[in-house]
C-alpha cells in the first residue's frame, strides 16, 4: 500500500503537536504548536487523497530519481519570490518606518524571515535540488535510499515553514542566520543527516570510480554545515513544551561561535555548495571542459581549510581577544587567492566558447555569477583588514557586500542552474522563452549595481558622520542626522531591490510556462545557431 | 608520482574524502574557539557584574524577540568617537552572563551598550510606543503593544534555573525568590530588601507608569535602563583594572 506508514506516522505528530498546543508553558510555543499541527494534518489529509491500496509498481532501480528535484526546482522559485519580496519590504520599512505593523510585521521580526527565506528556502532548495541532480549524472546512479529524497525535501519544507512563522510569532535565538530555537534546530539535525546519508550513499554506489569535482564542493557543505550548525545552537530549553532557550555559551565566547557559524554560512552553505554548482551546470551549458583540473584540487582543499578561520573579522575592536581578530583577517585576506582560484577556474571554463556570452543567455548569467563572486570575494578581504573594518563596521557597507555575493553571485548561478534543469527535468526541447532569459539578465543586473552603489554610498558617508569632527574637536553630527542622512539611499535600495524581484517574477513565468510545456513564438538570439543558417540560406539564394 | 596525481587516491574514496574535508575544516575552529573557554586574560574580572535580576531578563527575552540587536548594537569600540558619544568602551566581562550575547552586528540605530541612566523613564516609553514623537528623523517600528500585554508568566524561576545550567550563577536564594522579585521590581510600595541585596543597583519602580499590571513595557525599560550601569568607571583604570 501506498504511503500506509507515512500516514500513521504523521497522523501521531499532528496529534503530539496538538497536545504540546494545549499543554505548551508559553503563548508562542502553543501558537507555533497550532502552526505544526496545521502543517501535519494538511500533509496527512494530502496523502490519505493520494494513497493507493494496490500494490506499488517496482521502481527501475537504474533510472534517475527525478521527482523531489522537480519539487525542489519549483520550491526554489516559490521561496525565492518570496524571500525577495520579504527584502523588498524591510528595504522600504526602513525607507518609510510607517510601514511596520506591530508586532508581527515590525522590522525585528521580518528581517530574519528575509534572511532565512534568501538563504535557507530559495538557496537551500536550490542546493538541495542541484546538488541531488548533479550527483546522480555524475556517478552515474539512482539516488540512494528509495523514498529518502522525498523525506530530506519534505523534511526541509517543515523546516523552513516552522522557521519563518516562528520569526513572524517571535520565536528566536537571535543568533544572525540561525534564529530558530531548539526544537527547530533538532528537526533540521534530523534532516540534514538524512540528506547527508542520501548524499554519500549516492556517491558510494557510483558506477563512476572518479567522485566529481562538483561533488567534493557539495559533501564538504553538507558535512561543514552539520558541524556548524550542532556547535553554533547548542542552547538549554527552559522547558520541553517552551520556545525559550539560552544559549550553552555567553558573551565572548559566545560572540565567536556565532561568527565562526555565520561567516562560514557563507563559506559553506553560500560559497561551497554554490561552488558545486558552479562546477557541472557552467561546463554543461558552455559544453566546454572545466579549466584546470590541478587549480581545483589546490582551490578546493585551501577553501575549506582557510574559510574557517575567517569568522573574527566580524568582531574586530570588539571586546574578543585581539589575537583571535589579526588571526581572522590574515586569514580572510589568504581566503582571497582560493576564491579567485575558483573565479579562474569557473571564467576560464569558456576558453574557446566566449562567444556564448553574446548568444547564450543563461551562460552570460553565469559568467556574470562568478563575476560577482571574484568581485564579492575582493571586496570581503578589504573590509576584513581592521583599519577598514574600523568604518565599514556597523555600516550599510556590509550589507552592500552581502548583497553584491548573494544577488549577484549566488542568485545568477542558481537561475543559471534552475534554466538549465528545468528543460531536461520536464522533457521540453527548450525554455519557454529565451528573451524573457536576457530580460531577466538585465533586470537582475542593473538591480544589483544600484543596488550596491546605494549601499556603498550610506554606508562609506554613515562611517564618515559617525567620526566626523569639527575645529573645536566635538562630534560634529548628531545619531539621529546621520539616519536621516540615509533616507535617500534607502530608497534607491529599495528600487534596486524591486528590479532585482521583478527580474525573478519573469523567470517564475518563463519557468512556469516551461514546464506547462508552451514555447513563445520569437526571434532567435542574435547570432546564434539557428540566425546563422536562416543568413546562409538567404545568401545562397 | 607526485603529490597532485596522489589525490586520485581520496578521489576514488569517498569515506577519504569526507573524513579528510571535515579534519580541516575542524582546524580553524578548534585553534579559535577552543583556546577562549581557558585563557584567563579572555575576560578580565571586573567589579560589579551581577546576573540579570528576574525583571530584566525578561526584558532581555523581549530585546531579543523583537530582534532589536538587527538595528542596535552593544559593543563600544575603543575608538574616540565612539567613547565619546557612548561611553567607555565595552568590556569582555560586561557580557559575561549574556546567554545569548547581544552585541549585535549593524547600527541602524545607536549603541545601546551604556543607554542605561541616559533618558528617563517616561522617555523610553514614549519612545517605544511612537519613536518619532521624540526623535522625529527615527525609522524605528513602534513597539506600542508592550504597554498592553502583561507578562504572561506561571514560574520564571524555571528561566534562572536554564540559566545556571549554563553556567550563570544563579543561587537558590534566588532562584526561590525568582516570581516575588519580578514583580517587586516594579512595584515601587513593594519592600526592595530582598531585591537589592540579591541584585545591587537594581533599578525598582513602575516603569511604564500603570500601577495596575507588570506589563512587557516594564521589563523591557528595566532592561534597558540597567544596561552598561554595573561596572563604576568613576574607579576603574584602564591598565589596571580598578585602582
Amino acid at each position: 500500500m501506498k504511503f500506509g506508514t507515512e500516514i500513521v506516522v504523521l497522523g501521531f505528530f499532528a496529534f503530539a503537536a496538538l497536545v504540546a498546543a494545549g499543554f505548551g508553558v508559553d503563548g508562542p510555543f502553543r501558537q507555533h504548536m497550532w502552526v505544526l499541527f496545521f502543517a501535519l494534518t494538511g500533509f496527512t489529509a494530502i496523502l490519505m487523497r493520494n494513497t493507493e491500496l494496490k500494490p506499488v509498481a517496482p521502481v527501475d532501480p537504474s533510472a534517475y530519481m527525478d521527482g523531489p528535484i522537480r519539487y525542489g526546482a519549483v520550491a526554489t522559485m516559490f521561496w525565492g519570490v518570496v524571500g525577495m519580496l520579504v527584502g523588498v519590504v524591510i528595504a522600504l520599512q526602513l525607507a518609510y518606518p510607517d510601514l511596520n505593523i506591530q508586532p508581527w510585521f515590525n522590522f525585528g521580526r521580518l528581517r530574519p524571515l528575509h534572511t532565512s527565506g534568501v538563504v535557507f528556502a530559495f538557496g537551500g532548495n536550490a542546493l538541495l535540488c542541484t546538488s541531488l541532480y548533479v550527483v546522480q549524472r555524475t556517478c552515474r546512479a539512482r539516488l540512494f535510499g528509495g523514498d529518502l529524497a522525498w523525506f530530506v525535501f519534505w523534511g526541509y519544507q517543515l523546516f523552513i515553514v516552522m522557521a519563518a512563522t516562528g520569526y513572524l510569532l517571535g520565536i528566536t535565538e537571535s543568533r544572525e542566520y540561525a534564529e530558530p530555537e531548539w526544537y527547530v534546530d533538532l528537526w533540521l539535525t534530523i534532516v540534514w543527516v538524512a540528506y547527508l546519508i542520501l548524499f554519500l550513499g549516492t556517491i558510494l554506489k557510483r558506477k563512476e570510480p572518479h567522485i566529481y569535482v562538483a561533488n567534493w564542493f557539495y559533501l564538504s557543505f553538507i558535512v561543514t554545515i552539520a558541524m556548524l550548525h550542532v556547535v553554533n545552537n547548542l542552547s538549554m530549553p527552559v522547558s520541553f513544551l517552551g520556545s525559550k532557550s539560552y544559549s550553552a555559551f555567553s558573551g565572548v565566547q559566545d560572540a565567536l561561535t556565532q561568527w565562526w557559524y555565520g561567516h562560514n554560512a557563507v563559506g559553506f552553505f553560500l560559497t561551497a555548495g554554490f561552488l558545486g554548482m558552479m562546477y557541472y551546470f557552467v561546463p554543461k551549458q558552455a559544453n566546454r571542459p572545466v579549466y584546470s583540473y590541478r587549480l581545483s584540487i589546490i582551490h578546493f582543499w585551501a577553501l575549506i581549510f582557510l574559510y574557517i578561520w575567517a569568522g573574527p573579522h566580524h568582531l574586530h575592536y570588539t571586546a574578543l581577544p585581539d589575537w583571535a581578530q589579526t588571526l581572522g583577517m590574515v586569514f580572510s585576506i589568504m581566503l582571497w587567492m582560493p576564491s579567485w582560484g575558483g573565479m579562474i577556474n569557473g571564467l576560464m571554463t569558456l576558453s574557446g566558447a566566449w562567444d556564448k556570452i553574446r548568444t547564450d543567455p543563461i551562460i552570460r548569467m553565469m559568467v556574470a555569477a562568478i563575476a560577482f563572486y571574484g568581485m564579492s570575494t575582493f571586496e570581503g578581504p578589504v573590509m576584513a583588514i581592521k583599519a577598514v573594518n574600523s568604518l565599514s563596521h556597523y555600516t550599510d557597507w556590509t550589507i552592500g557586500h552581502v548583497h553584491s555575493g548573494a544577488l549577484g553571485w549566488v542568485g545568477m548561478i542558481s537561475f543559471g542552474a534552475i534554466y538549465y534543469m528545468v528543460p531536461k527535468l520536464w522533457n521540453r526541447e527548450r525554455l519557454y522563452s529565451l528573451r524573457l532569459v536576457t530580460w531577466h539578465f538585465w533586470l537582475a543586473t542593473l538591480g544589483i549595481v544600484v543596488y550596491a552603489a546605494a549601499m556603498w554610498v550610506s554606508g562609506i558617508m554613515q562611517g564618515l558622520m559617525w567620526r566626523e569632527y569639527d575645529e573645536q574637536g566635538l562630534l560634529v553630527y548628531s545619531f539621529a542626522e546621520t539616519v536621516a542622512a540615509m533616507h535617500p539611499y534607502y530608497v534607491m535600495r529599495a528600487i534596486g531591490g524591486a528590479m532585482y524581484l521583478s527580474g525573478a517574477l519573469i523567470m517564475a513565468w518563463n519557468i512556469a510556462m516551461t514546464i506547462l510545456g508552451y514555447r513563445r513564438e520569437e526571434q532567435p538570439m542574435p547570432g546564434s545557431v539557428a540566425g546563422l543558417r536562416v543568413a546562409r540560406s538567404g545568401a545562397r539564394r | 608520482m607526485r603529490l597532485i596525481d596522489r589525490h586520485a587516491i581520496i578521489e576514488k574514496n569517498a569515506t577519504l574524502l569526507l573524513v579528510g574535508s571535515l579534519l580541516v575544516v575542524t582546524v580553524g575552529g578548534i585553534v579559535e574557539i577552543a583556546p577562549l573557554f581557558y585563557l584567563d586574560n579572555t575576560i578580565e574580572k571586573v567589579d560589579g557584574m551581577r546576573p540579570y535580576s528576574p525583571l530584566e531578563l525578561v526584558g532581555r527575552n523581549i530585546y531579543v524577540r523583537e530582534g532589536c540587536y538587527l538595528c542596535h548594537s552593544q559593543m563600544i569600540r575603543p575608538f574616540r568617537d565612539e567613547v565619546e558619544r557612548y561611553g567607555h568602551y565595552s568590556l569582555a566581562a560586561e557580557s559575561m552572563y549574556d546567554h545569548p550575547f547581544q552585541w549585535g552586528s549593524k547600527r541602524t540605530g545607536p549603541d545601546l551598550a551604556r543607554v542605561g541612566d541616559r533618558y528617563s523613564n517616561a522617555w523610553h516609553v514614549a519612545h517605544l510606543s511612537d519613536p518619532r514623537s521624540v526623535v522625529p528623523e527615527s525609522i524605528m517600528p513602534s513597539y506600542g503593544f508592550l504597554k498592553d500585554t502583561p507578562i504572561e508568566v506561571k514560574d520564571f524561576s524555571t528561566n534562572l534555573v536554564a540559566n545556571r545550567r549554563v553556567g550563570v550563577p544563579y543561587d537558590d536564594d534566588m532562584i526561590a525568590h525568582a516570581n516575588a522579585d519580578l514583580m517587586a521590581q516594579a512595584d515601587p510600595n513593594a519592600d526592595p530588601t530582598g531585591l537589592e541585596a540579591r541584585y545591587p543597583k537594581a533599578k525598582i519602580g513602575d516603569f511604564d507608569n500603570n500601577p495596575r499590571q507588570v506589563t512587557e513595557m516594564d521589563a523591557l525599560v528595566a532592561y534597558l535602563q540597567m544596561l552598561g550601569t554595573l561596572v563604576d568607571y568613576k574607579n576603574y583604570k584602564e591598565t589596571t583594572g580598578y585602582r
